[in-house]
């Protein structure tokens, strides 16, 4: 169990802003921290690691991290850290990454067949693919048997496919170690199929919190479909309108109507919703 | 030519190396903690440690060794504590040069090694506290090791520099044969008699060694840069 009590004041972009946050967490539970940039989430994962002052409490089984102003260094707990860009060290090869956390040969040597990294053992990063060294710095953050493992957007500079590779291993390496992870991301996609908890920033506070489904799926009133798109066109076409919208990375022509044309402005966010009809599906 | 060279008396030289060498050795010690605070620190009191170690470049070296003789002689408190208790002088000697070579090329050391401590991604260092290191297994198994350029650049500028100090040997230390008596020391007598011949060869060995020394800095960072594909 992880017991999250705590405050910090932020220096942010808009201004002055307070961090606070109230959570329980179950030992063992994938939690994804979702939120706008500049809500806190980086801060709150450091804050955590103890790399960021906050007053508060943490406790994580019974383990007290902060209370009050006491808290413990960064060296004595027990975390996992995999940051976005990597953070590897340069002088070191794969091997010794994980042999410079712990001297478990034996725990290394499993972590790199895991994540099929036992074949550039001995290469140092400069050599390595983004993907890679995504899965070095993953490997160094378990070779601690963390209680925690804090994740900061770790596959977000990773194209699609190493994406979901890396989605599979960590939901691996998660399990086999009982770790409780929390993990800051944007991608629906990858919280629904990670995480068993979404826990949504906003300005510093928590403004929602349940299971992915419940949060992501945001289907309101009759709509069955309903997508968020960015309106790249318009076009006159004999007596009707065909608006060009952007969603996601596909485009779609929508037909409106010439009172509807009027208030549409090139570039403005719309929603793109299917109402009176069962939708088919096409392959 | 190599007559000529013959003739010379290397001992100056010889001097003006063991000088350069040790001061480089014992400056490395006290620049390493140093130069990983200040770049590490976040106290309002850092501009004043880094403005006080920078003081040797801008301040002309007879102020320097001027104070420094003062302090050290045997008429100052702490030149009569050290004779009193340790039986130690550091006017006219080499120990003294040593010292006063110490205060001179410190922002040598410091500078280069702060410079390549801040230029490390500091997630990387924060990566490594996670991992349970200290602040001091920190410094020596990842920042240090990641700064070889920096740290190549700090000792030979270091080294370079105190071979190359005349004003302030020339307040500590005079000019004793085999003591005191550095190469850029005997460069100034031998113009002062007049004697251009030796002047000329002494002179030139400095220029050509001093241009192989940095040239070889040049050589090792930019294989370096190479390496870790920066």
């Amino acid at each position: 169990m992880l017991t999250i009590q705590t405050t910090k004041s932020l220096h942010g972009a808009k201004g002055e802003m307070l961090l606070s946050v109230d959570l329980e967490i179950t030992k063992g539970e994938f939690v994804a921290i979702a939120g706008e940039s500049g809500s806190g989430k980086t801060t709150l994962l450091r804050i955590l690691a103890g790399l960021e002052q906050a007053s508060g409490r943490i406790v994580i089984d019974g383990a007290v991290w902060l209370d009050g102003a006491v808290s413990l260094p960064v060296q004595e707990r027990r975390i996992g850290f995999v940051f976005q860009e990597y953070a590897l060290f340069p002088n070191m090869s794969v091997e010794e990454h994980l042999l410079f956390v712990n001297p478990d040969r034996a725990l290394a040597q499993h972590l790199l067949a895991i994540t099929q990294l036992t074949s550039l053992a001995s290469r140092r990063p400069a050599y390595l693919s983004g993907g890679q060294k995504q899965r070095v710095s993953l490997c160094r953050a378990m070779m601690n048997r963390p209680q925690l493992l804090l994740m900061d957007e770790p596959l977000s500079a990773l194209d699609p496919t190493m994406r979901s590779r890396l989605q599979q291993e960590i939901l691996t390496l998660h399990k086999e170690f009982g770790t409780t992870t929390l993990m800051v991301s944007h991608d629906p996609s990858e919280i629904y199929r990670l995480a068993s908890r979404v826990v949504v920033l906003e300005q510093g506070g928590v403004v929602a919190d349940g299971s992915p489904k419940e949060i992501l799926l945001k289907t309101t009133g009759s709509q069955k479909f309903s997508f968020e798109g960015e309106v790249l066109e318009i076009e006159k076409v004999d007596v009707i309108f065909v608006a060009v919208v952007a969603i996601g990375q596909q485009l779609v022509e929508v037909v409106i109507s010439p009172e509807e044309a009027k208030h549409l402005t090139i570039g403005e966010r719309v929603e793109v919703g299917v109402k009176a009809f069962a939708p088919i599906l096409l392959r | 030519m190599l007559e000529a060279l013959g003739a010379v008396e290397f001992a100056p030289f010889w001097l003006s190396f063991k000088l350069a060498g040790l001061t480089t050795l014992i400056l490395f010690f006290v620049s390493l903690p140093l130069a990983w605070y200040l770049a590490t620190t976040r106290s309002r009191i850092k501009p004043v440690i880094e403005a006080l170690t920078a003081l040797p470049i801008v301040l002309p070296p007879s102020v320097l060794g001027f104070y420094l003789l003062i302090s050290l002689s045997q008429s100052s408190p702490l030149g009569e504590l050290l004779a009193s208790w340790f039986d130690i002088t550091l006017v006219f000697n080499f120990t003294g040069l040593v010292v006063a070579s110490c205060f001179y090329s410190l922002p040598f050391m410091v500078q280069p090694l702060q410079g390549g401590f801040e230029s490390l991604n500091p997630t990387m260092l924060e990566a490594s506290y996670i991992s349970g290191k200290s602040r001091m297994a920190t410094l020596l198994r990842v920042a240090l090791p990641n700064i070889k350029p920096a740290l190549l650049t700090a000792t030979i500028v270091t080294f370079a520099h105190t071979v190359g100090e005349f004003g302030v040997v020339l307040m500590v230390g005079g000019s004793i044969p085999d003591e005191t008596k550095v190469a850029s020391v005997a460069i100034y007598e031998m113009v002062e008699v007049m004697d251009y011949h030796s002047a000329h060869i002494y002179s030139g060995v400095m220029v050509v060694m001093s241009f192989l020394v940095l040239l070889s800095v040049y050589l090792f960072n930019r294989k370096q840069s190479h390496r870790f594909g920066l």
